[in-house]
């Protein structure tokens, strides 16, 4: 091993990485500058952070995003497919605003299942910040405006067609998002308070403590991960609440995600001991609680940081599996497991293929969380 | 390399005790005993239950013993007489219902994982040895793309997809002018030419992890001094990068079938259930909505089981693959 001298490698890094009239910021600026200079350079992973971003603000501003709300149902458009939003009327003259064409349903002969096509001759206009249906705002603010919706309340608008009991499917996706990506969130909240207290003890204390834990990490990474979240998520009692479910398919997620994090902050932990600067904190006298968190945490949050944007798609997946089984997130709460159910049979699949876009909003979450992961995990060392 | 094997044989005893306690624990997890339920059905379906009966299948499970007796009375079933307990939805022993499932469920994996293998493998080559190619770019985002979309999802998407063009539902493993025919070669094919379809479905996860893997540790190994040394020496080049650098980011590849073993089956229980494959996935499904928990709770343990054998084999195998490692090993014996 040779000789460790964290503080000469960092000033020497940081002079490398960056241009020679930036060599005095560079080694002055803090440690989370250097680690977000590094991570604008990253282009998809920029990229990834906007639509990430983009993805947050329609969880939060659902109700108002969404044309109508998720449980608001109109039997006459059952699996009533996606419309077309016109910006421009060029049928008759040039006439500019939006509007979707009605659907002209007719009734097949041998089997009478209804069929939809649009109405060329019907036209619906489609209104900015309209009225439409009430709901309260964050559950504080009753209202009735939508950012799009049809200028007539009631008028069918079915952008990405209906589902089975004719409620508007990108209302519910809106919806979805919210409930999908902070499941996600609280289930690594979870994993990571678990995460750091087991992957910190097993890192410091070391010893036959740290043996223990990484047994039953070993144990909870060799269980086959679906076969266990079905095993425990089937035993939630039926009768208990949307609130309740929802936490506890949390604590069943988190409990087998943490283990990465353990590991991660464990390995740290580990490399971090031997150095000297911990060394000296301990022989200024500093105690255990305040050596880990003033002086040994602050040199890999980033890294915890990376692991855990990492972790969210897991869940996010995790979640829309089980949900999409039945066994985790029950109706009428919405999220984007729960809205796949829709799409669970063959009958629905082929009449209404549009039921499986809730897992576009999936894939599309989980690529760019991922994208902003390996972005950070790529920048989380800005002394390398 | 003996001591090192049994070794690692024995520290799988412990894990596999952790295991069936884990199993058992997810048994008792649901409210009431599965004896609840069944009387409730009885009597739903109007026949009336004598009150000895429930002693008698109380006595027969223990259903008043603490947790210990009665963990030991099923496990003690299992490893003495290969008993598992009696599935109350199928009216059967477990044993009788599981086996046949278990064994398509094991042979899916495994022809999953070497077709994994064989896809990840020369891509995964190419893609390091040609970076920032059009290639490595695109296997780069197909492989981010089947990272991200749920396995469920893309067998769906198969199932739409053959309906709306090909005009076929798909279900089940075999073409139906064979479902009862005995095994034969003409079974055989046509199981084979059903079973590309999940199996591509179940490996793209990890198709996409095993290229990633292998592509990083390439280059890693392709930047190494060693390499410019054999390449100022003349030899071929594909040869020179097949004999040396790929042999050594071949171990983290190998020692991933540990890990990748529970995706795997997990995966491989999600898309059963979407395609209809008569493996464990479906009845795993019905025995845990059903509350059948003997029978979801034998199928937990022997899914964990086999995985933990999967990892003994991937380790051993490295060991064998690496000297590094068996040396490594053999000195702390």
């Amino acid at each position: 091993m040779g000789i460790r001298v964290p503080f000469g490698r960092r000033r020497s890094g940081a002079r490398t990485e960056s241009g020679p009239g930036r060599e005095n910021t560079a080694a002055t600026a803090s440690q989370w500058r250097l680690v977000l200079r590094r991570f604008r350079k990253h282009k998809l992973a920029m990229a990834s952070a906007v639509i990430v971003f983009l993805f947050v603000l329609v969880s939060v501003f659902a109700e108002f995003l969404s044309p109508t709300t998720p449980t608001d149902y109109d039997a006459e458009y059952t699996f009533a497919p996606p419309q077309r939003l016109h910006v421009v009327d060029t049928s008759d003259g040039f006439d500019l605003g939006l509007y979707v064409h009605g659907y002209e349903i007719t009734r097949d002969e041998d089997t009478f299942e209804r069929e939809f096509a649009p109405d060329e001759s019907q036209k619906i206009p489609v209104g900015l910040f309209v009225e439409g249906e009430p709901y309260e705002m964050w559950g504080l603010f009753p209202t009735d405006r939508h950012l799009i919706g049809p200028k007539e309340p009631g008028e069918p608008m079915y952008l990405l067609g209906a589902d089975r009991n004719g409620r508007d499917l990108l209302s519910r996706i809106i919806h979805g998002t919210r409930v999908s990506l902070s499941i996600g969130l609280a289930g690594v909240s979870m994993a990571f308070v678990l995460g750091v207290v087991f992957g910190g003890i097993s890192g410091y204390v070391g010893g036959r403590t740290d043996t223990a834990i990484q047994r039953l990490i070993e144990l909870l990474m060799s269980i086959p991960t679906i076969p266990l979240w079905m095993g425990l998520s089937a035993a939630i009692p039926n009768d208990w609440g949307p609130l309740q479910t929802y936490f506890a398919i949390t604590v069943i997620l988190s409990l087998i995600g943490w283990t990465d994090l353990a590991r991660v902050v464990r390995g740290r932990f580990l490399s971090l001991r031997e150095e000297d600067f911990v060394l000296a904190a301990r022989m200024d006298g500093c105690k255990a609680p305040r050596v880990i968190g003033r002086h040994m945490l602050p040199s890999f949050t980033s890294h915890i940081v990376a692991s855990l944007t990492l972790a969210i798609p897991l869940m996010i997946l995790a979640e829309t599996a089980l949900s999409f089984l039945g066994l985790g997130l029950q109706p009428p709460v919405v999220s984007w497991g729960v809205l796949l159910q829709e799409a669970q049979n063959i009958h629905s699949i082929a009449n209404a293929p549009w039921t499986l876009l809730p897992g576009v909003a999936v894939t599309v979450a989980v690529l760019v969380l991922n994208f902003v992961g390996d972005g950070i995990r790529d920048s989380a060392d800005p002394y390398r | 390399m003996r001591a090192f094997v049994i070794r690692r044989v024995l520290y799988m005893v412990p894990m596999l005790f952790a295991i069936s306690l884990v199993s058992f624990a997810i048994i008792q997890l649901p409210p009431g005993s599965f004896l609840t339920t069944y009387v409730a059905e009885l009597s739903a379906q109007g026949q009336d239950v004598n009150s000895a009966q429930i002693q008698a299948l109380e006595e027969r499970y223990g259903l008043n013993d603490p947790f210990h007796v009665q963990y030991m009375k099923w496990i003690s079933g299992i490893v003495l007489h290969g008993d598992f307990g009696q599935s109350f939805q199928y009216q059967q022993p477990v044993s009788e219902l599981i086996w046949g499932r278990l064994g398509l469920t094991i042979a899916l994996s495994v022809i999953t994982m070497l077709v994994t293998w064989l896809i990840a493998f020369p891509i995964g080559i190419y893609t390091a040895v040609r970076q920032h190619s059009v290639a490595d770019y695109s296997f780069t985002f197909l492989g981010f793309l089947g990272l991200a979309t749920p396995n469920f999802l893309l067998a769906l998407i198969f199932v739409w997809v053959s309906y709306r063009y090909f005009g076929q539902t798909v279900g089940g493993m075999g073409s139906p002018e064979y479902a009862d025919a005995a095994w034969n070669l003409g079974k055989v094919l046509d199981v084979v030419s059903n079973l590309w379809i999940p199996v591509l479905i179940i490996g793209t996860a990890g198709t996409a992890v095993l290229i990633r893997v292998l592509r990083a540790n390439l280059l890693d190994e392709l930047r190494k001094p060693y390499v410019t040394t054999a390449r100022a020496k003349g030899l071929p080049e594909w040869r020179l990068i097949l004999k040396y650098p790929v042999r050594m980011a071949m171990s983290p590849f190998i020692s991933t079938i540990g890990w990748i073993l529970p995706t795997l089956i997990g995966g491989e229980v999600m898309v059963s259930i979407v395609l209809g494959l008569e493996t464990t996935g479906p009845l795993l499904m019905g025995a845990l909505q059903s509350q059948d928990m003997y029978l979801a709770g034998a199928f937990i343990l022997i899914l964990g089981a086999l995985t933990v054998v999967g990892t003994l084999l991937s380790d051993l195998l490295l060991a064998w693959w690496d000297p590094r490692i068996r040396h490594a090993q053999a000195e702390k014996v």
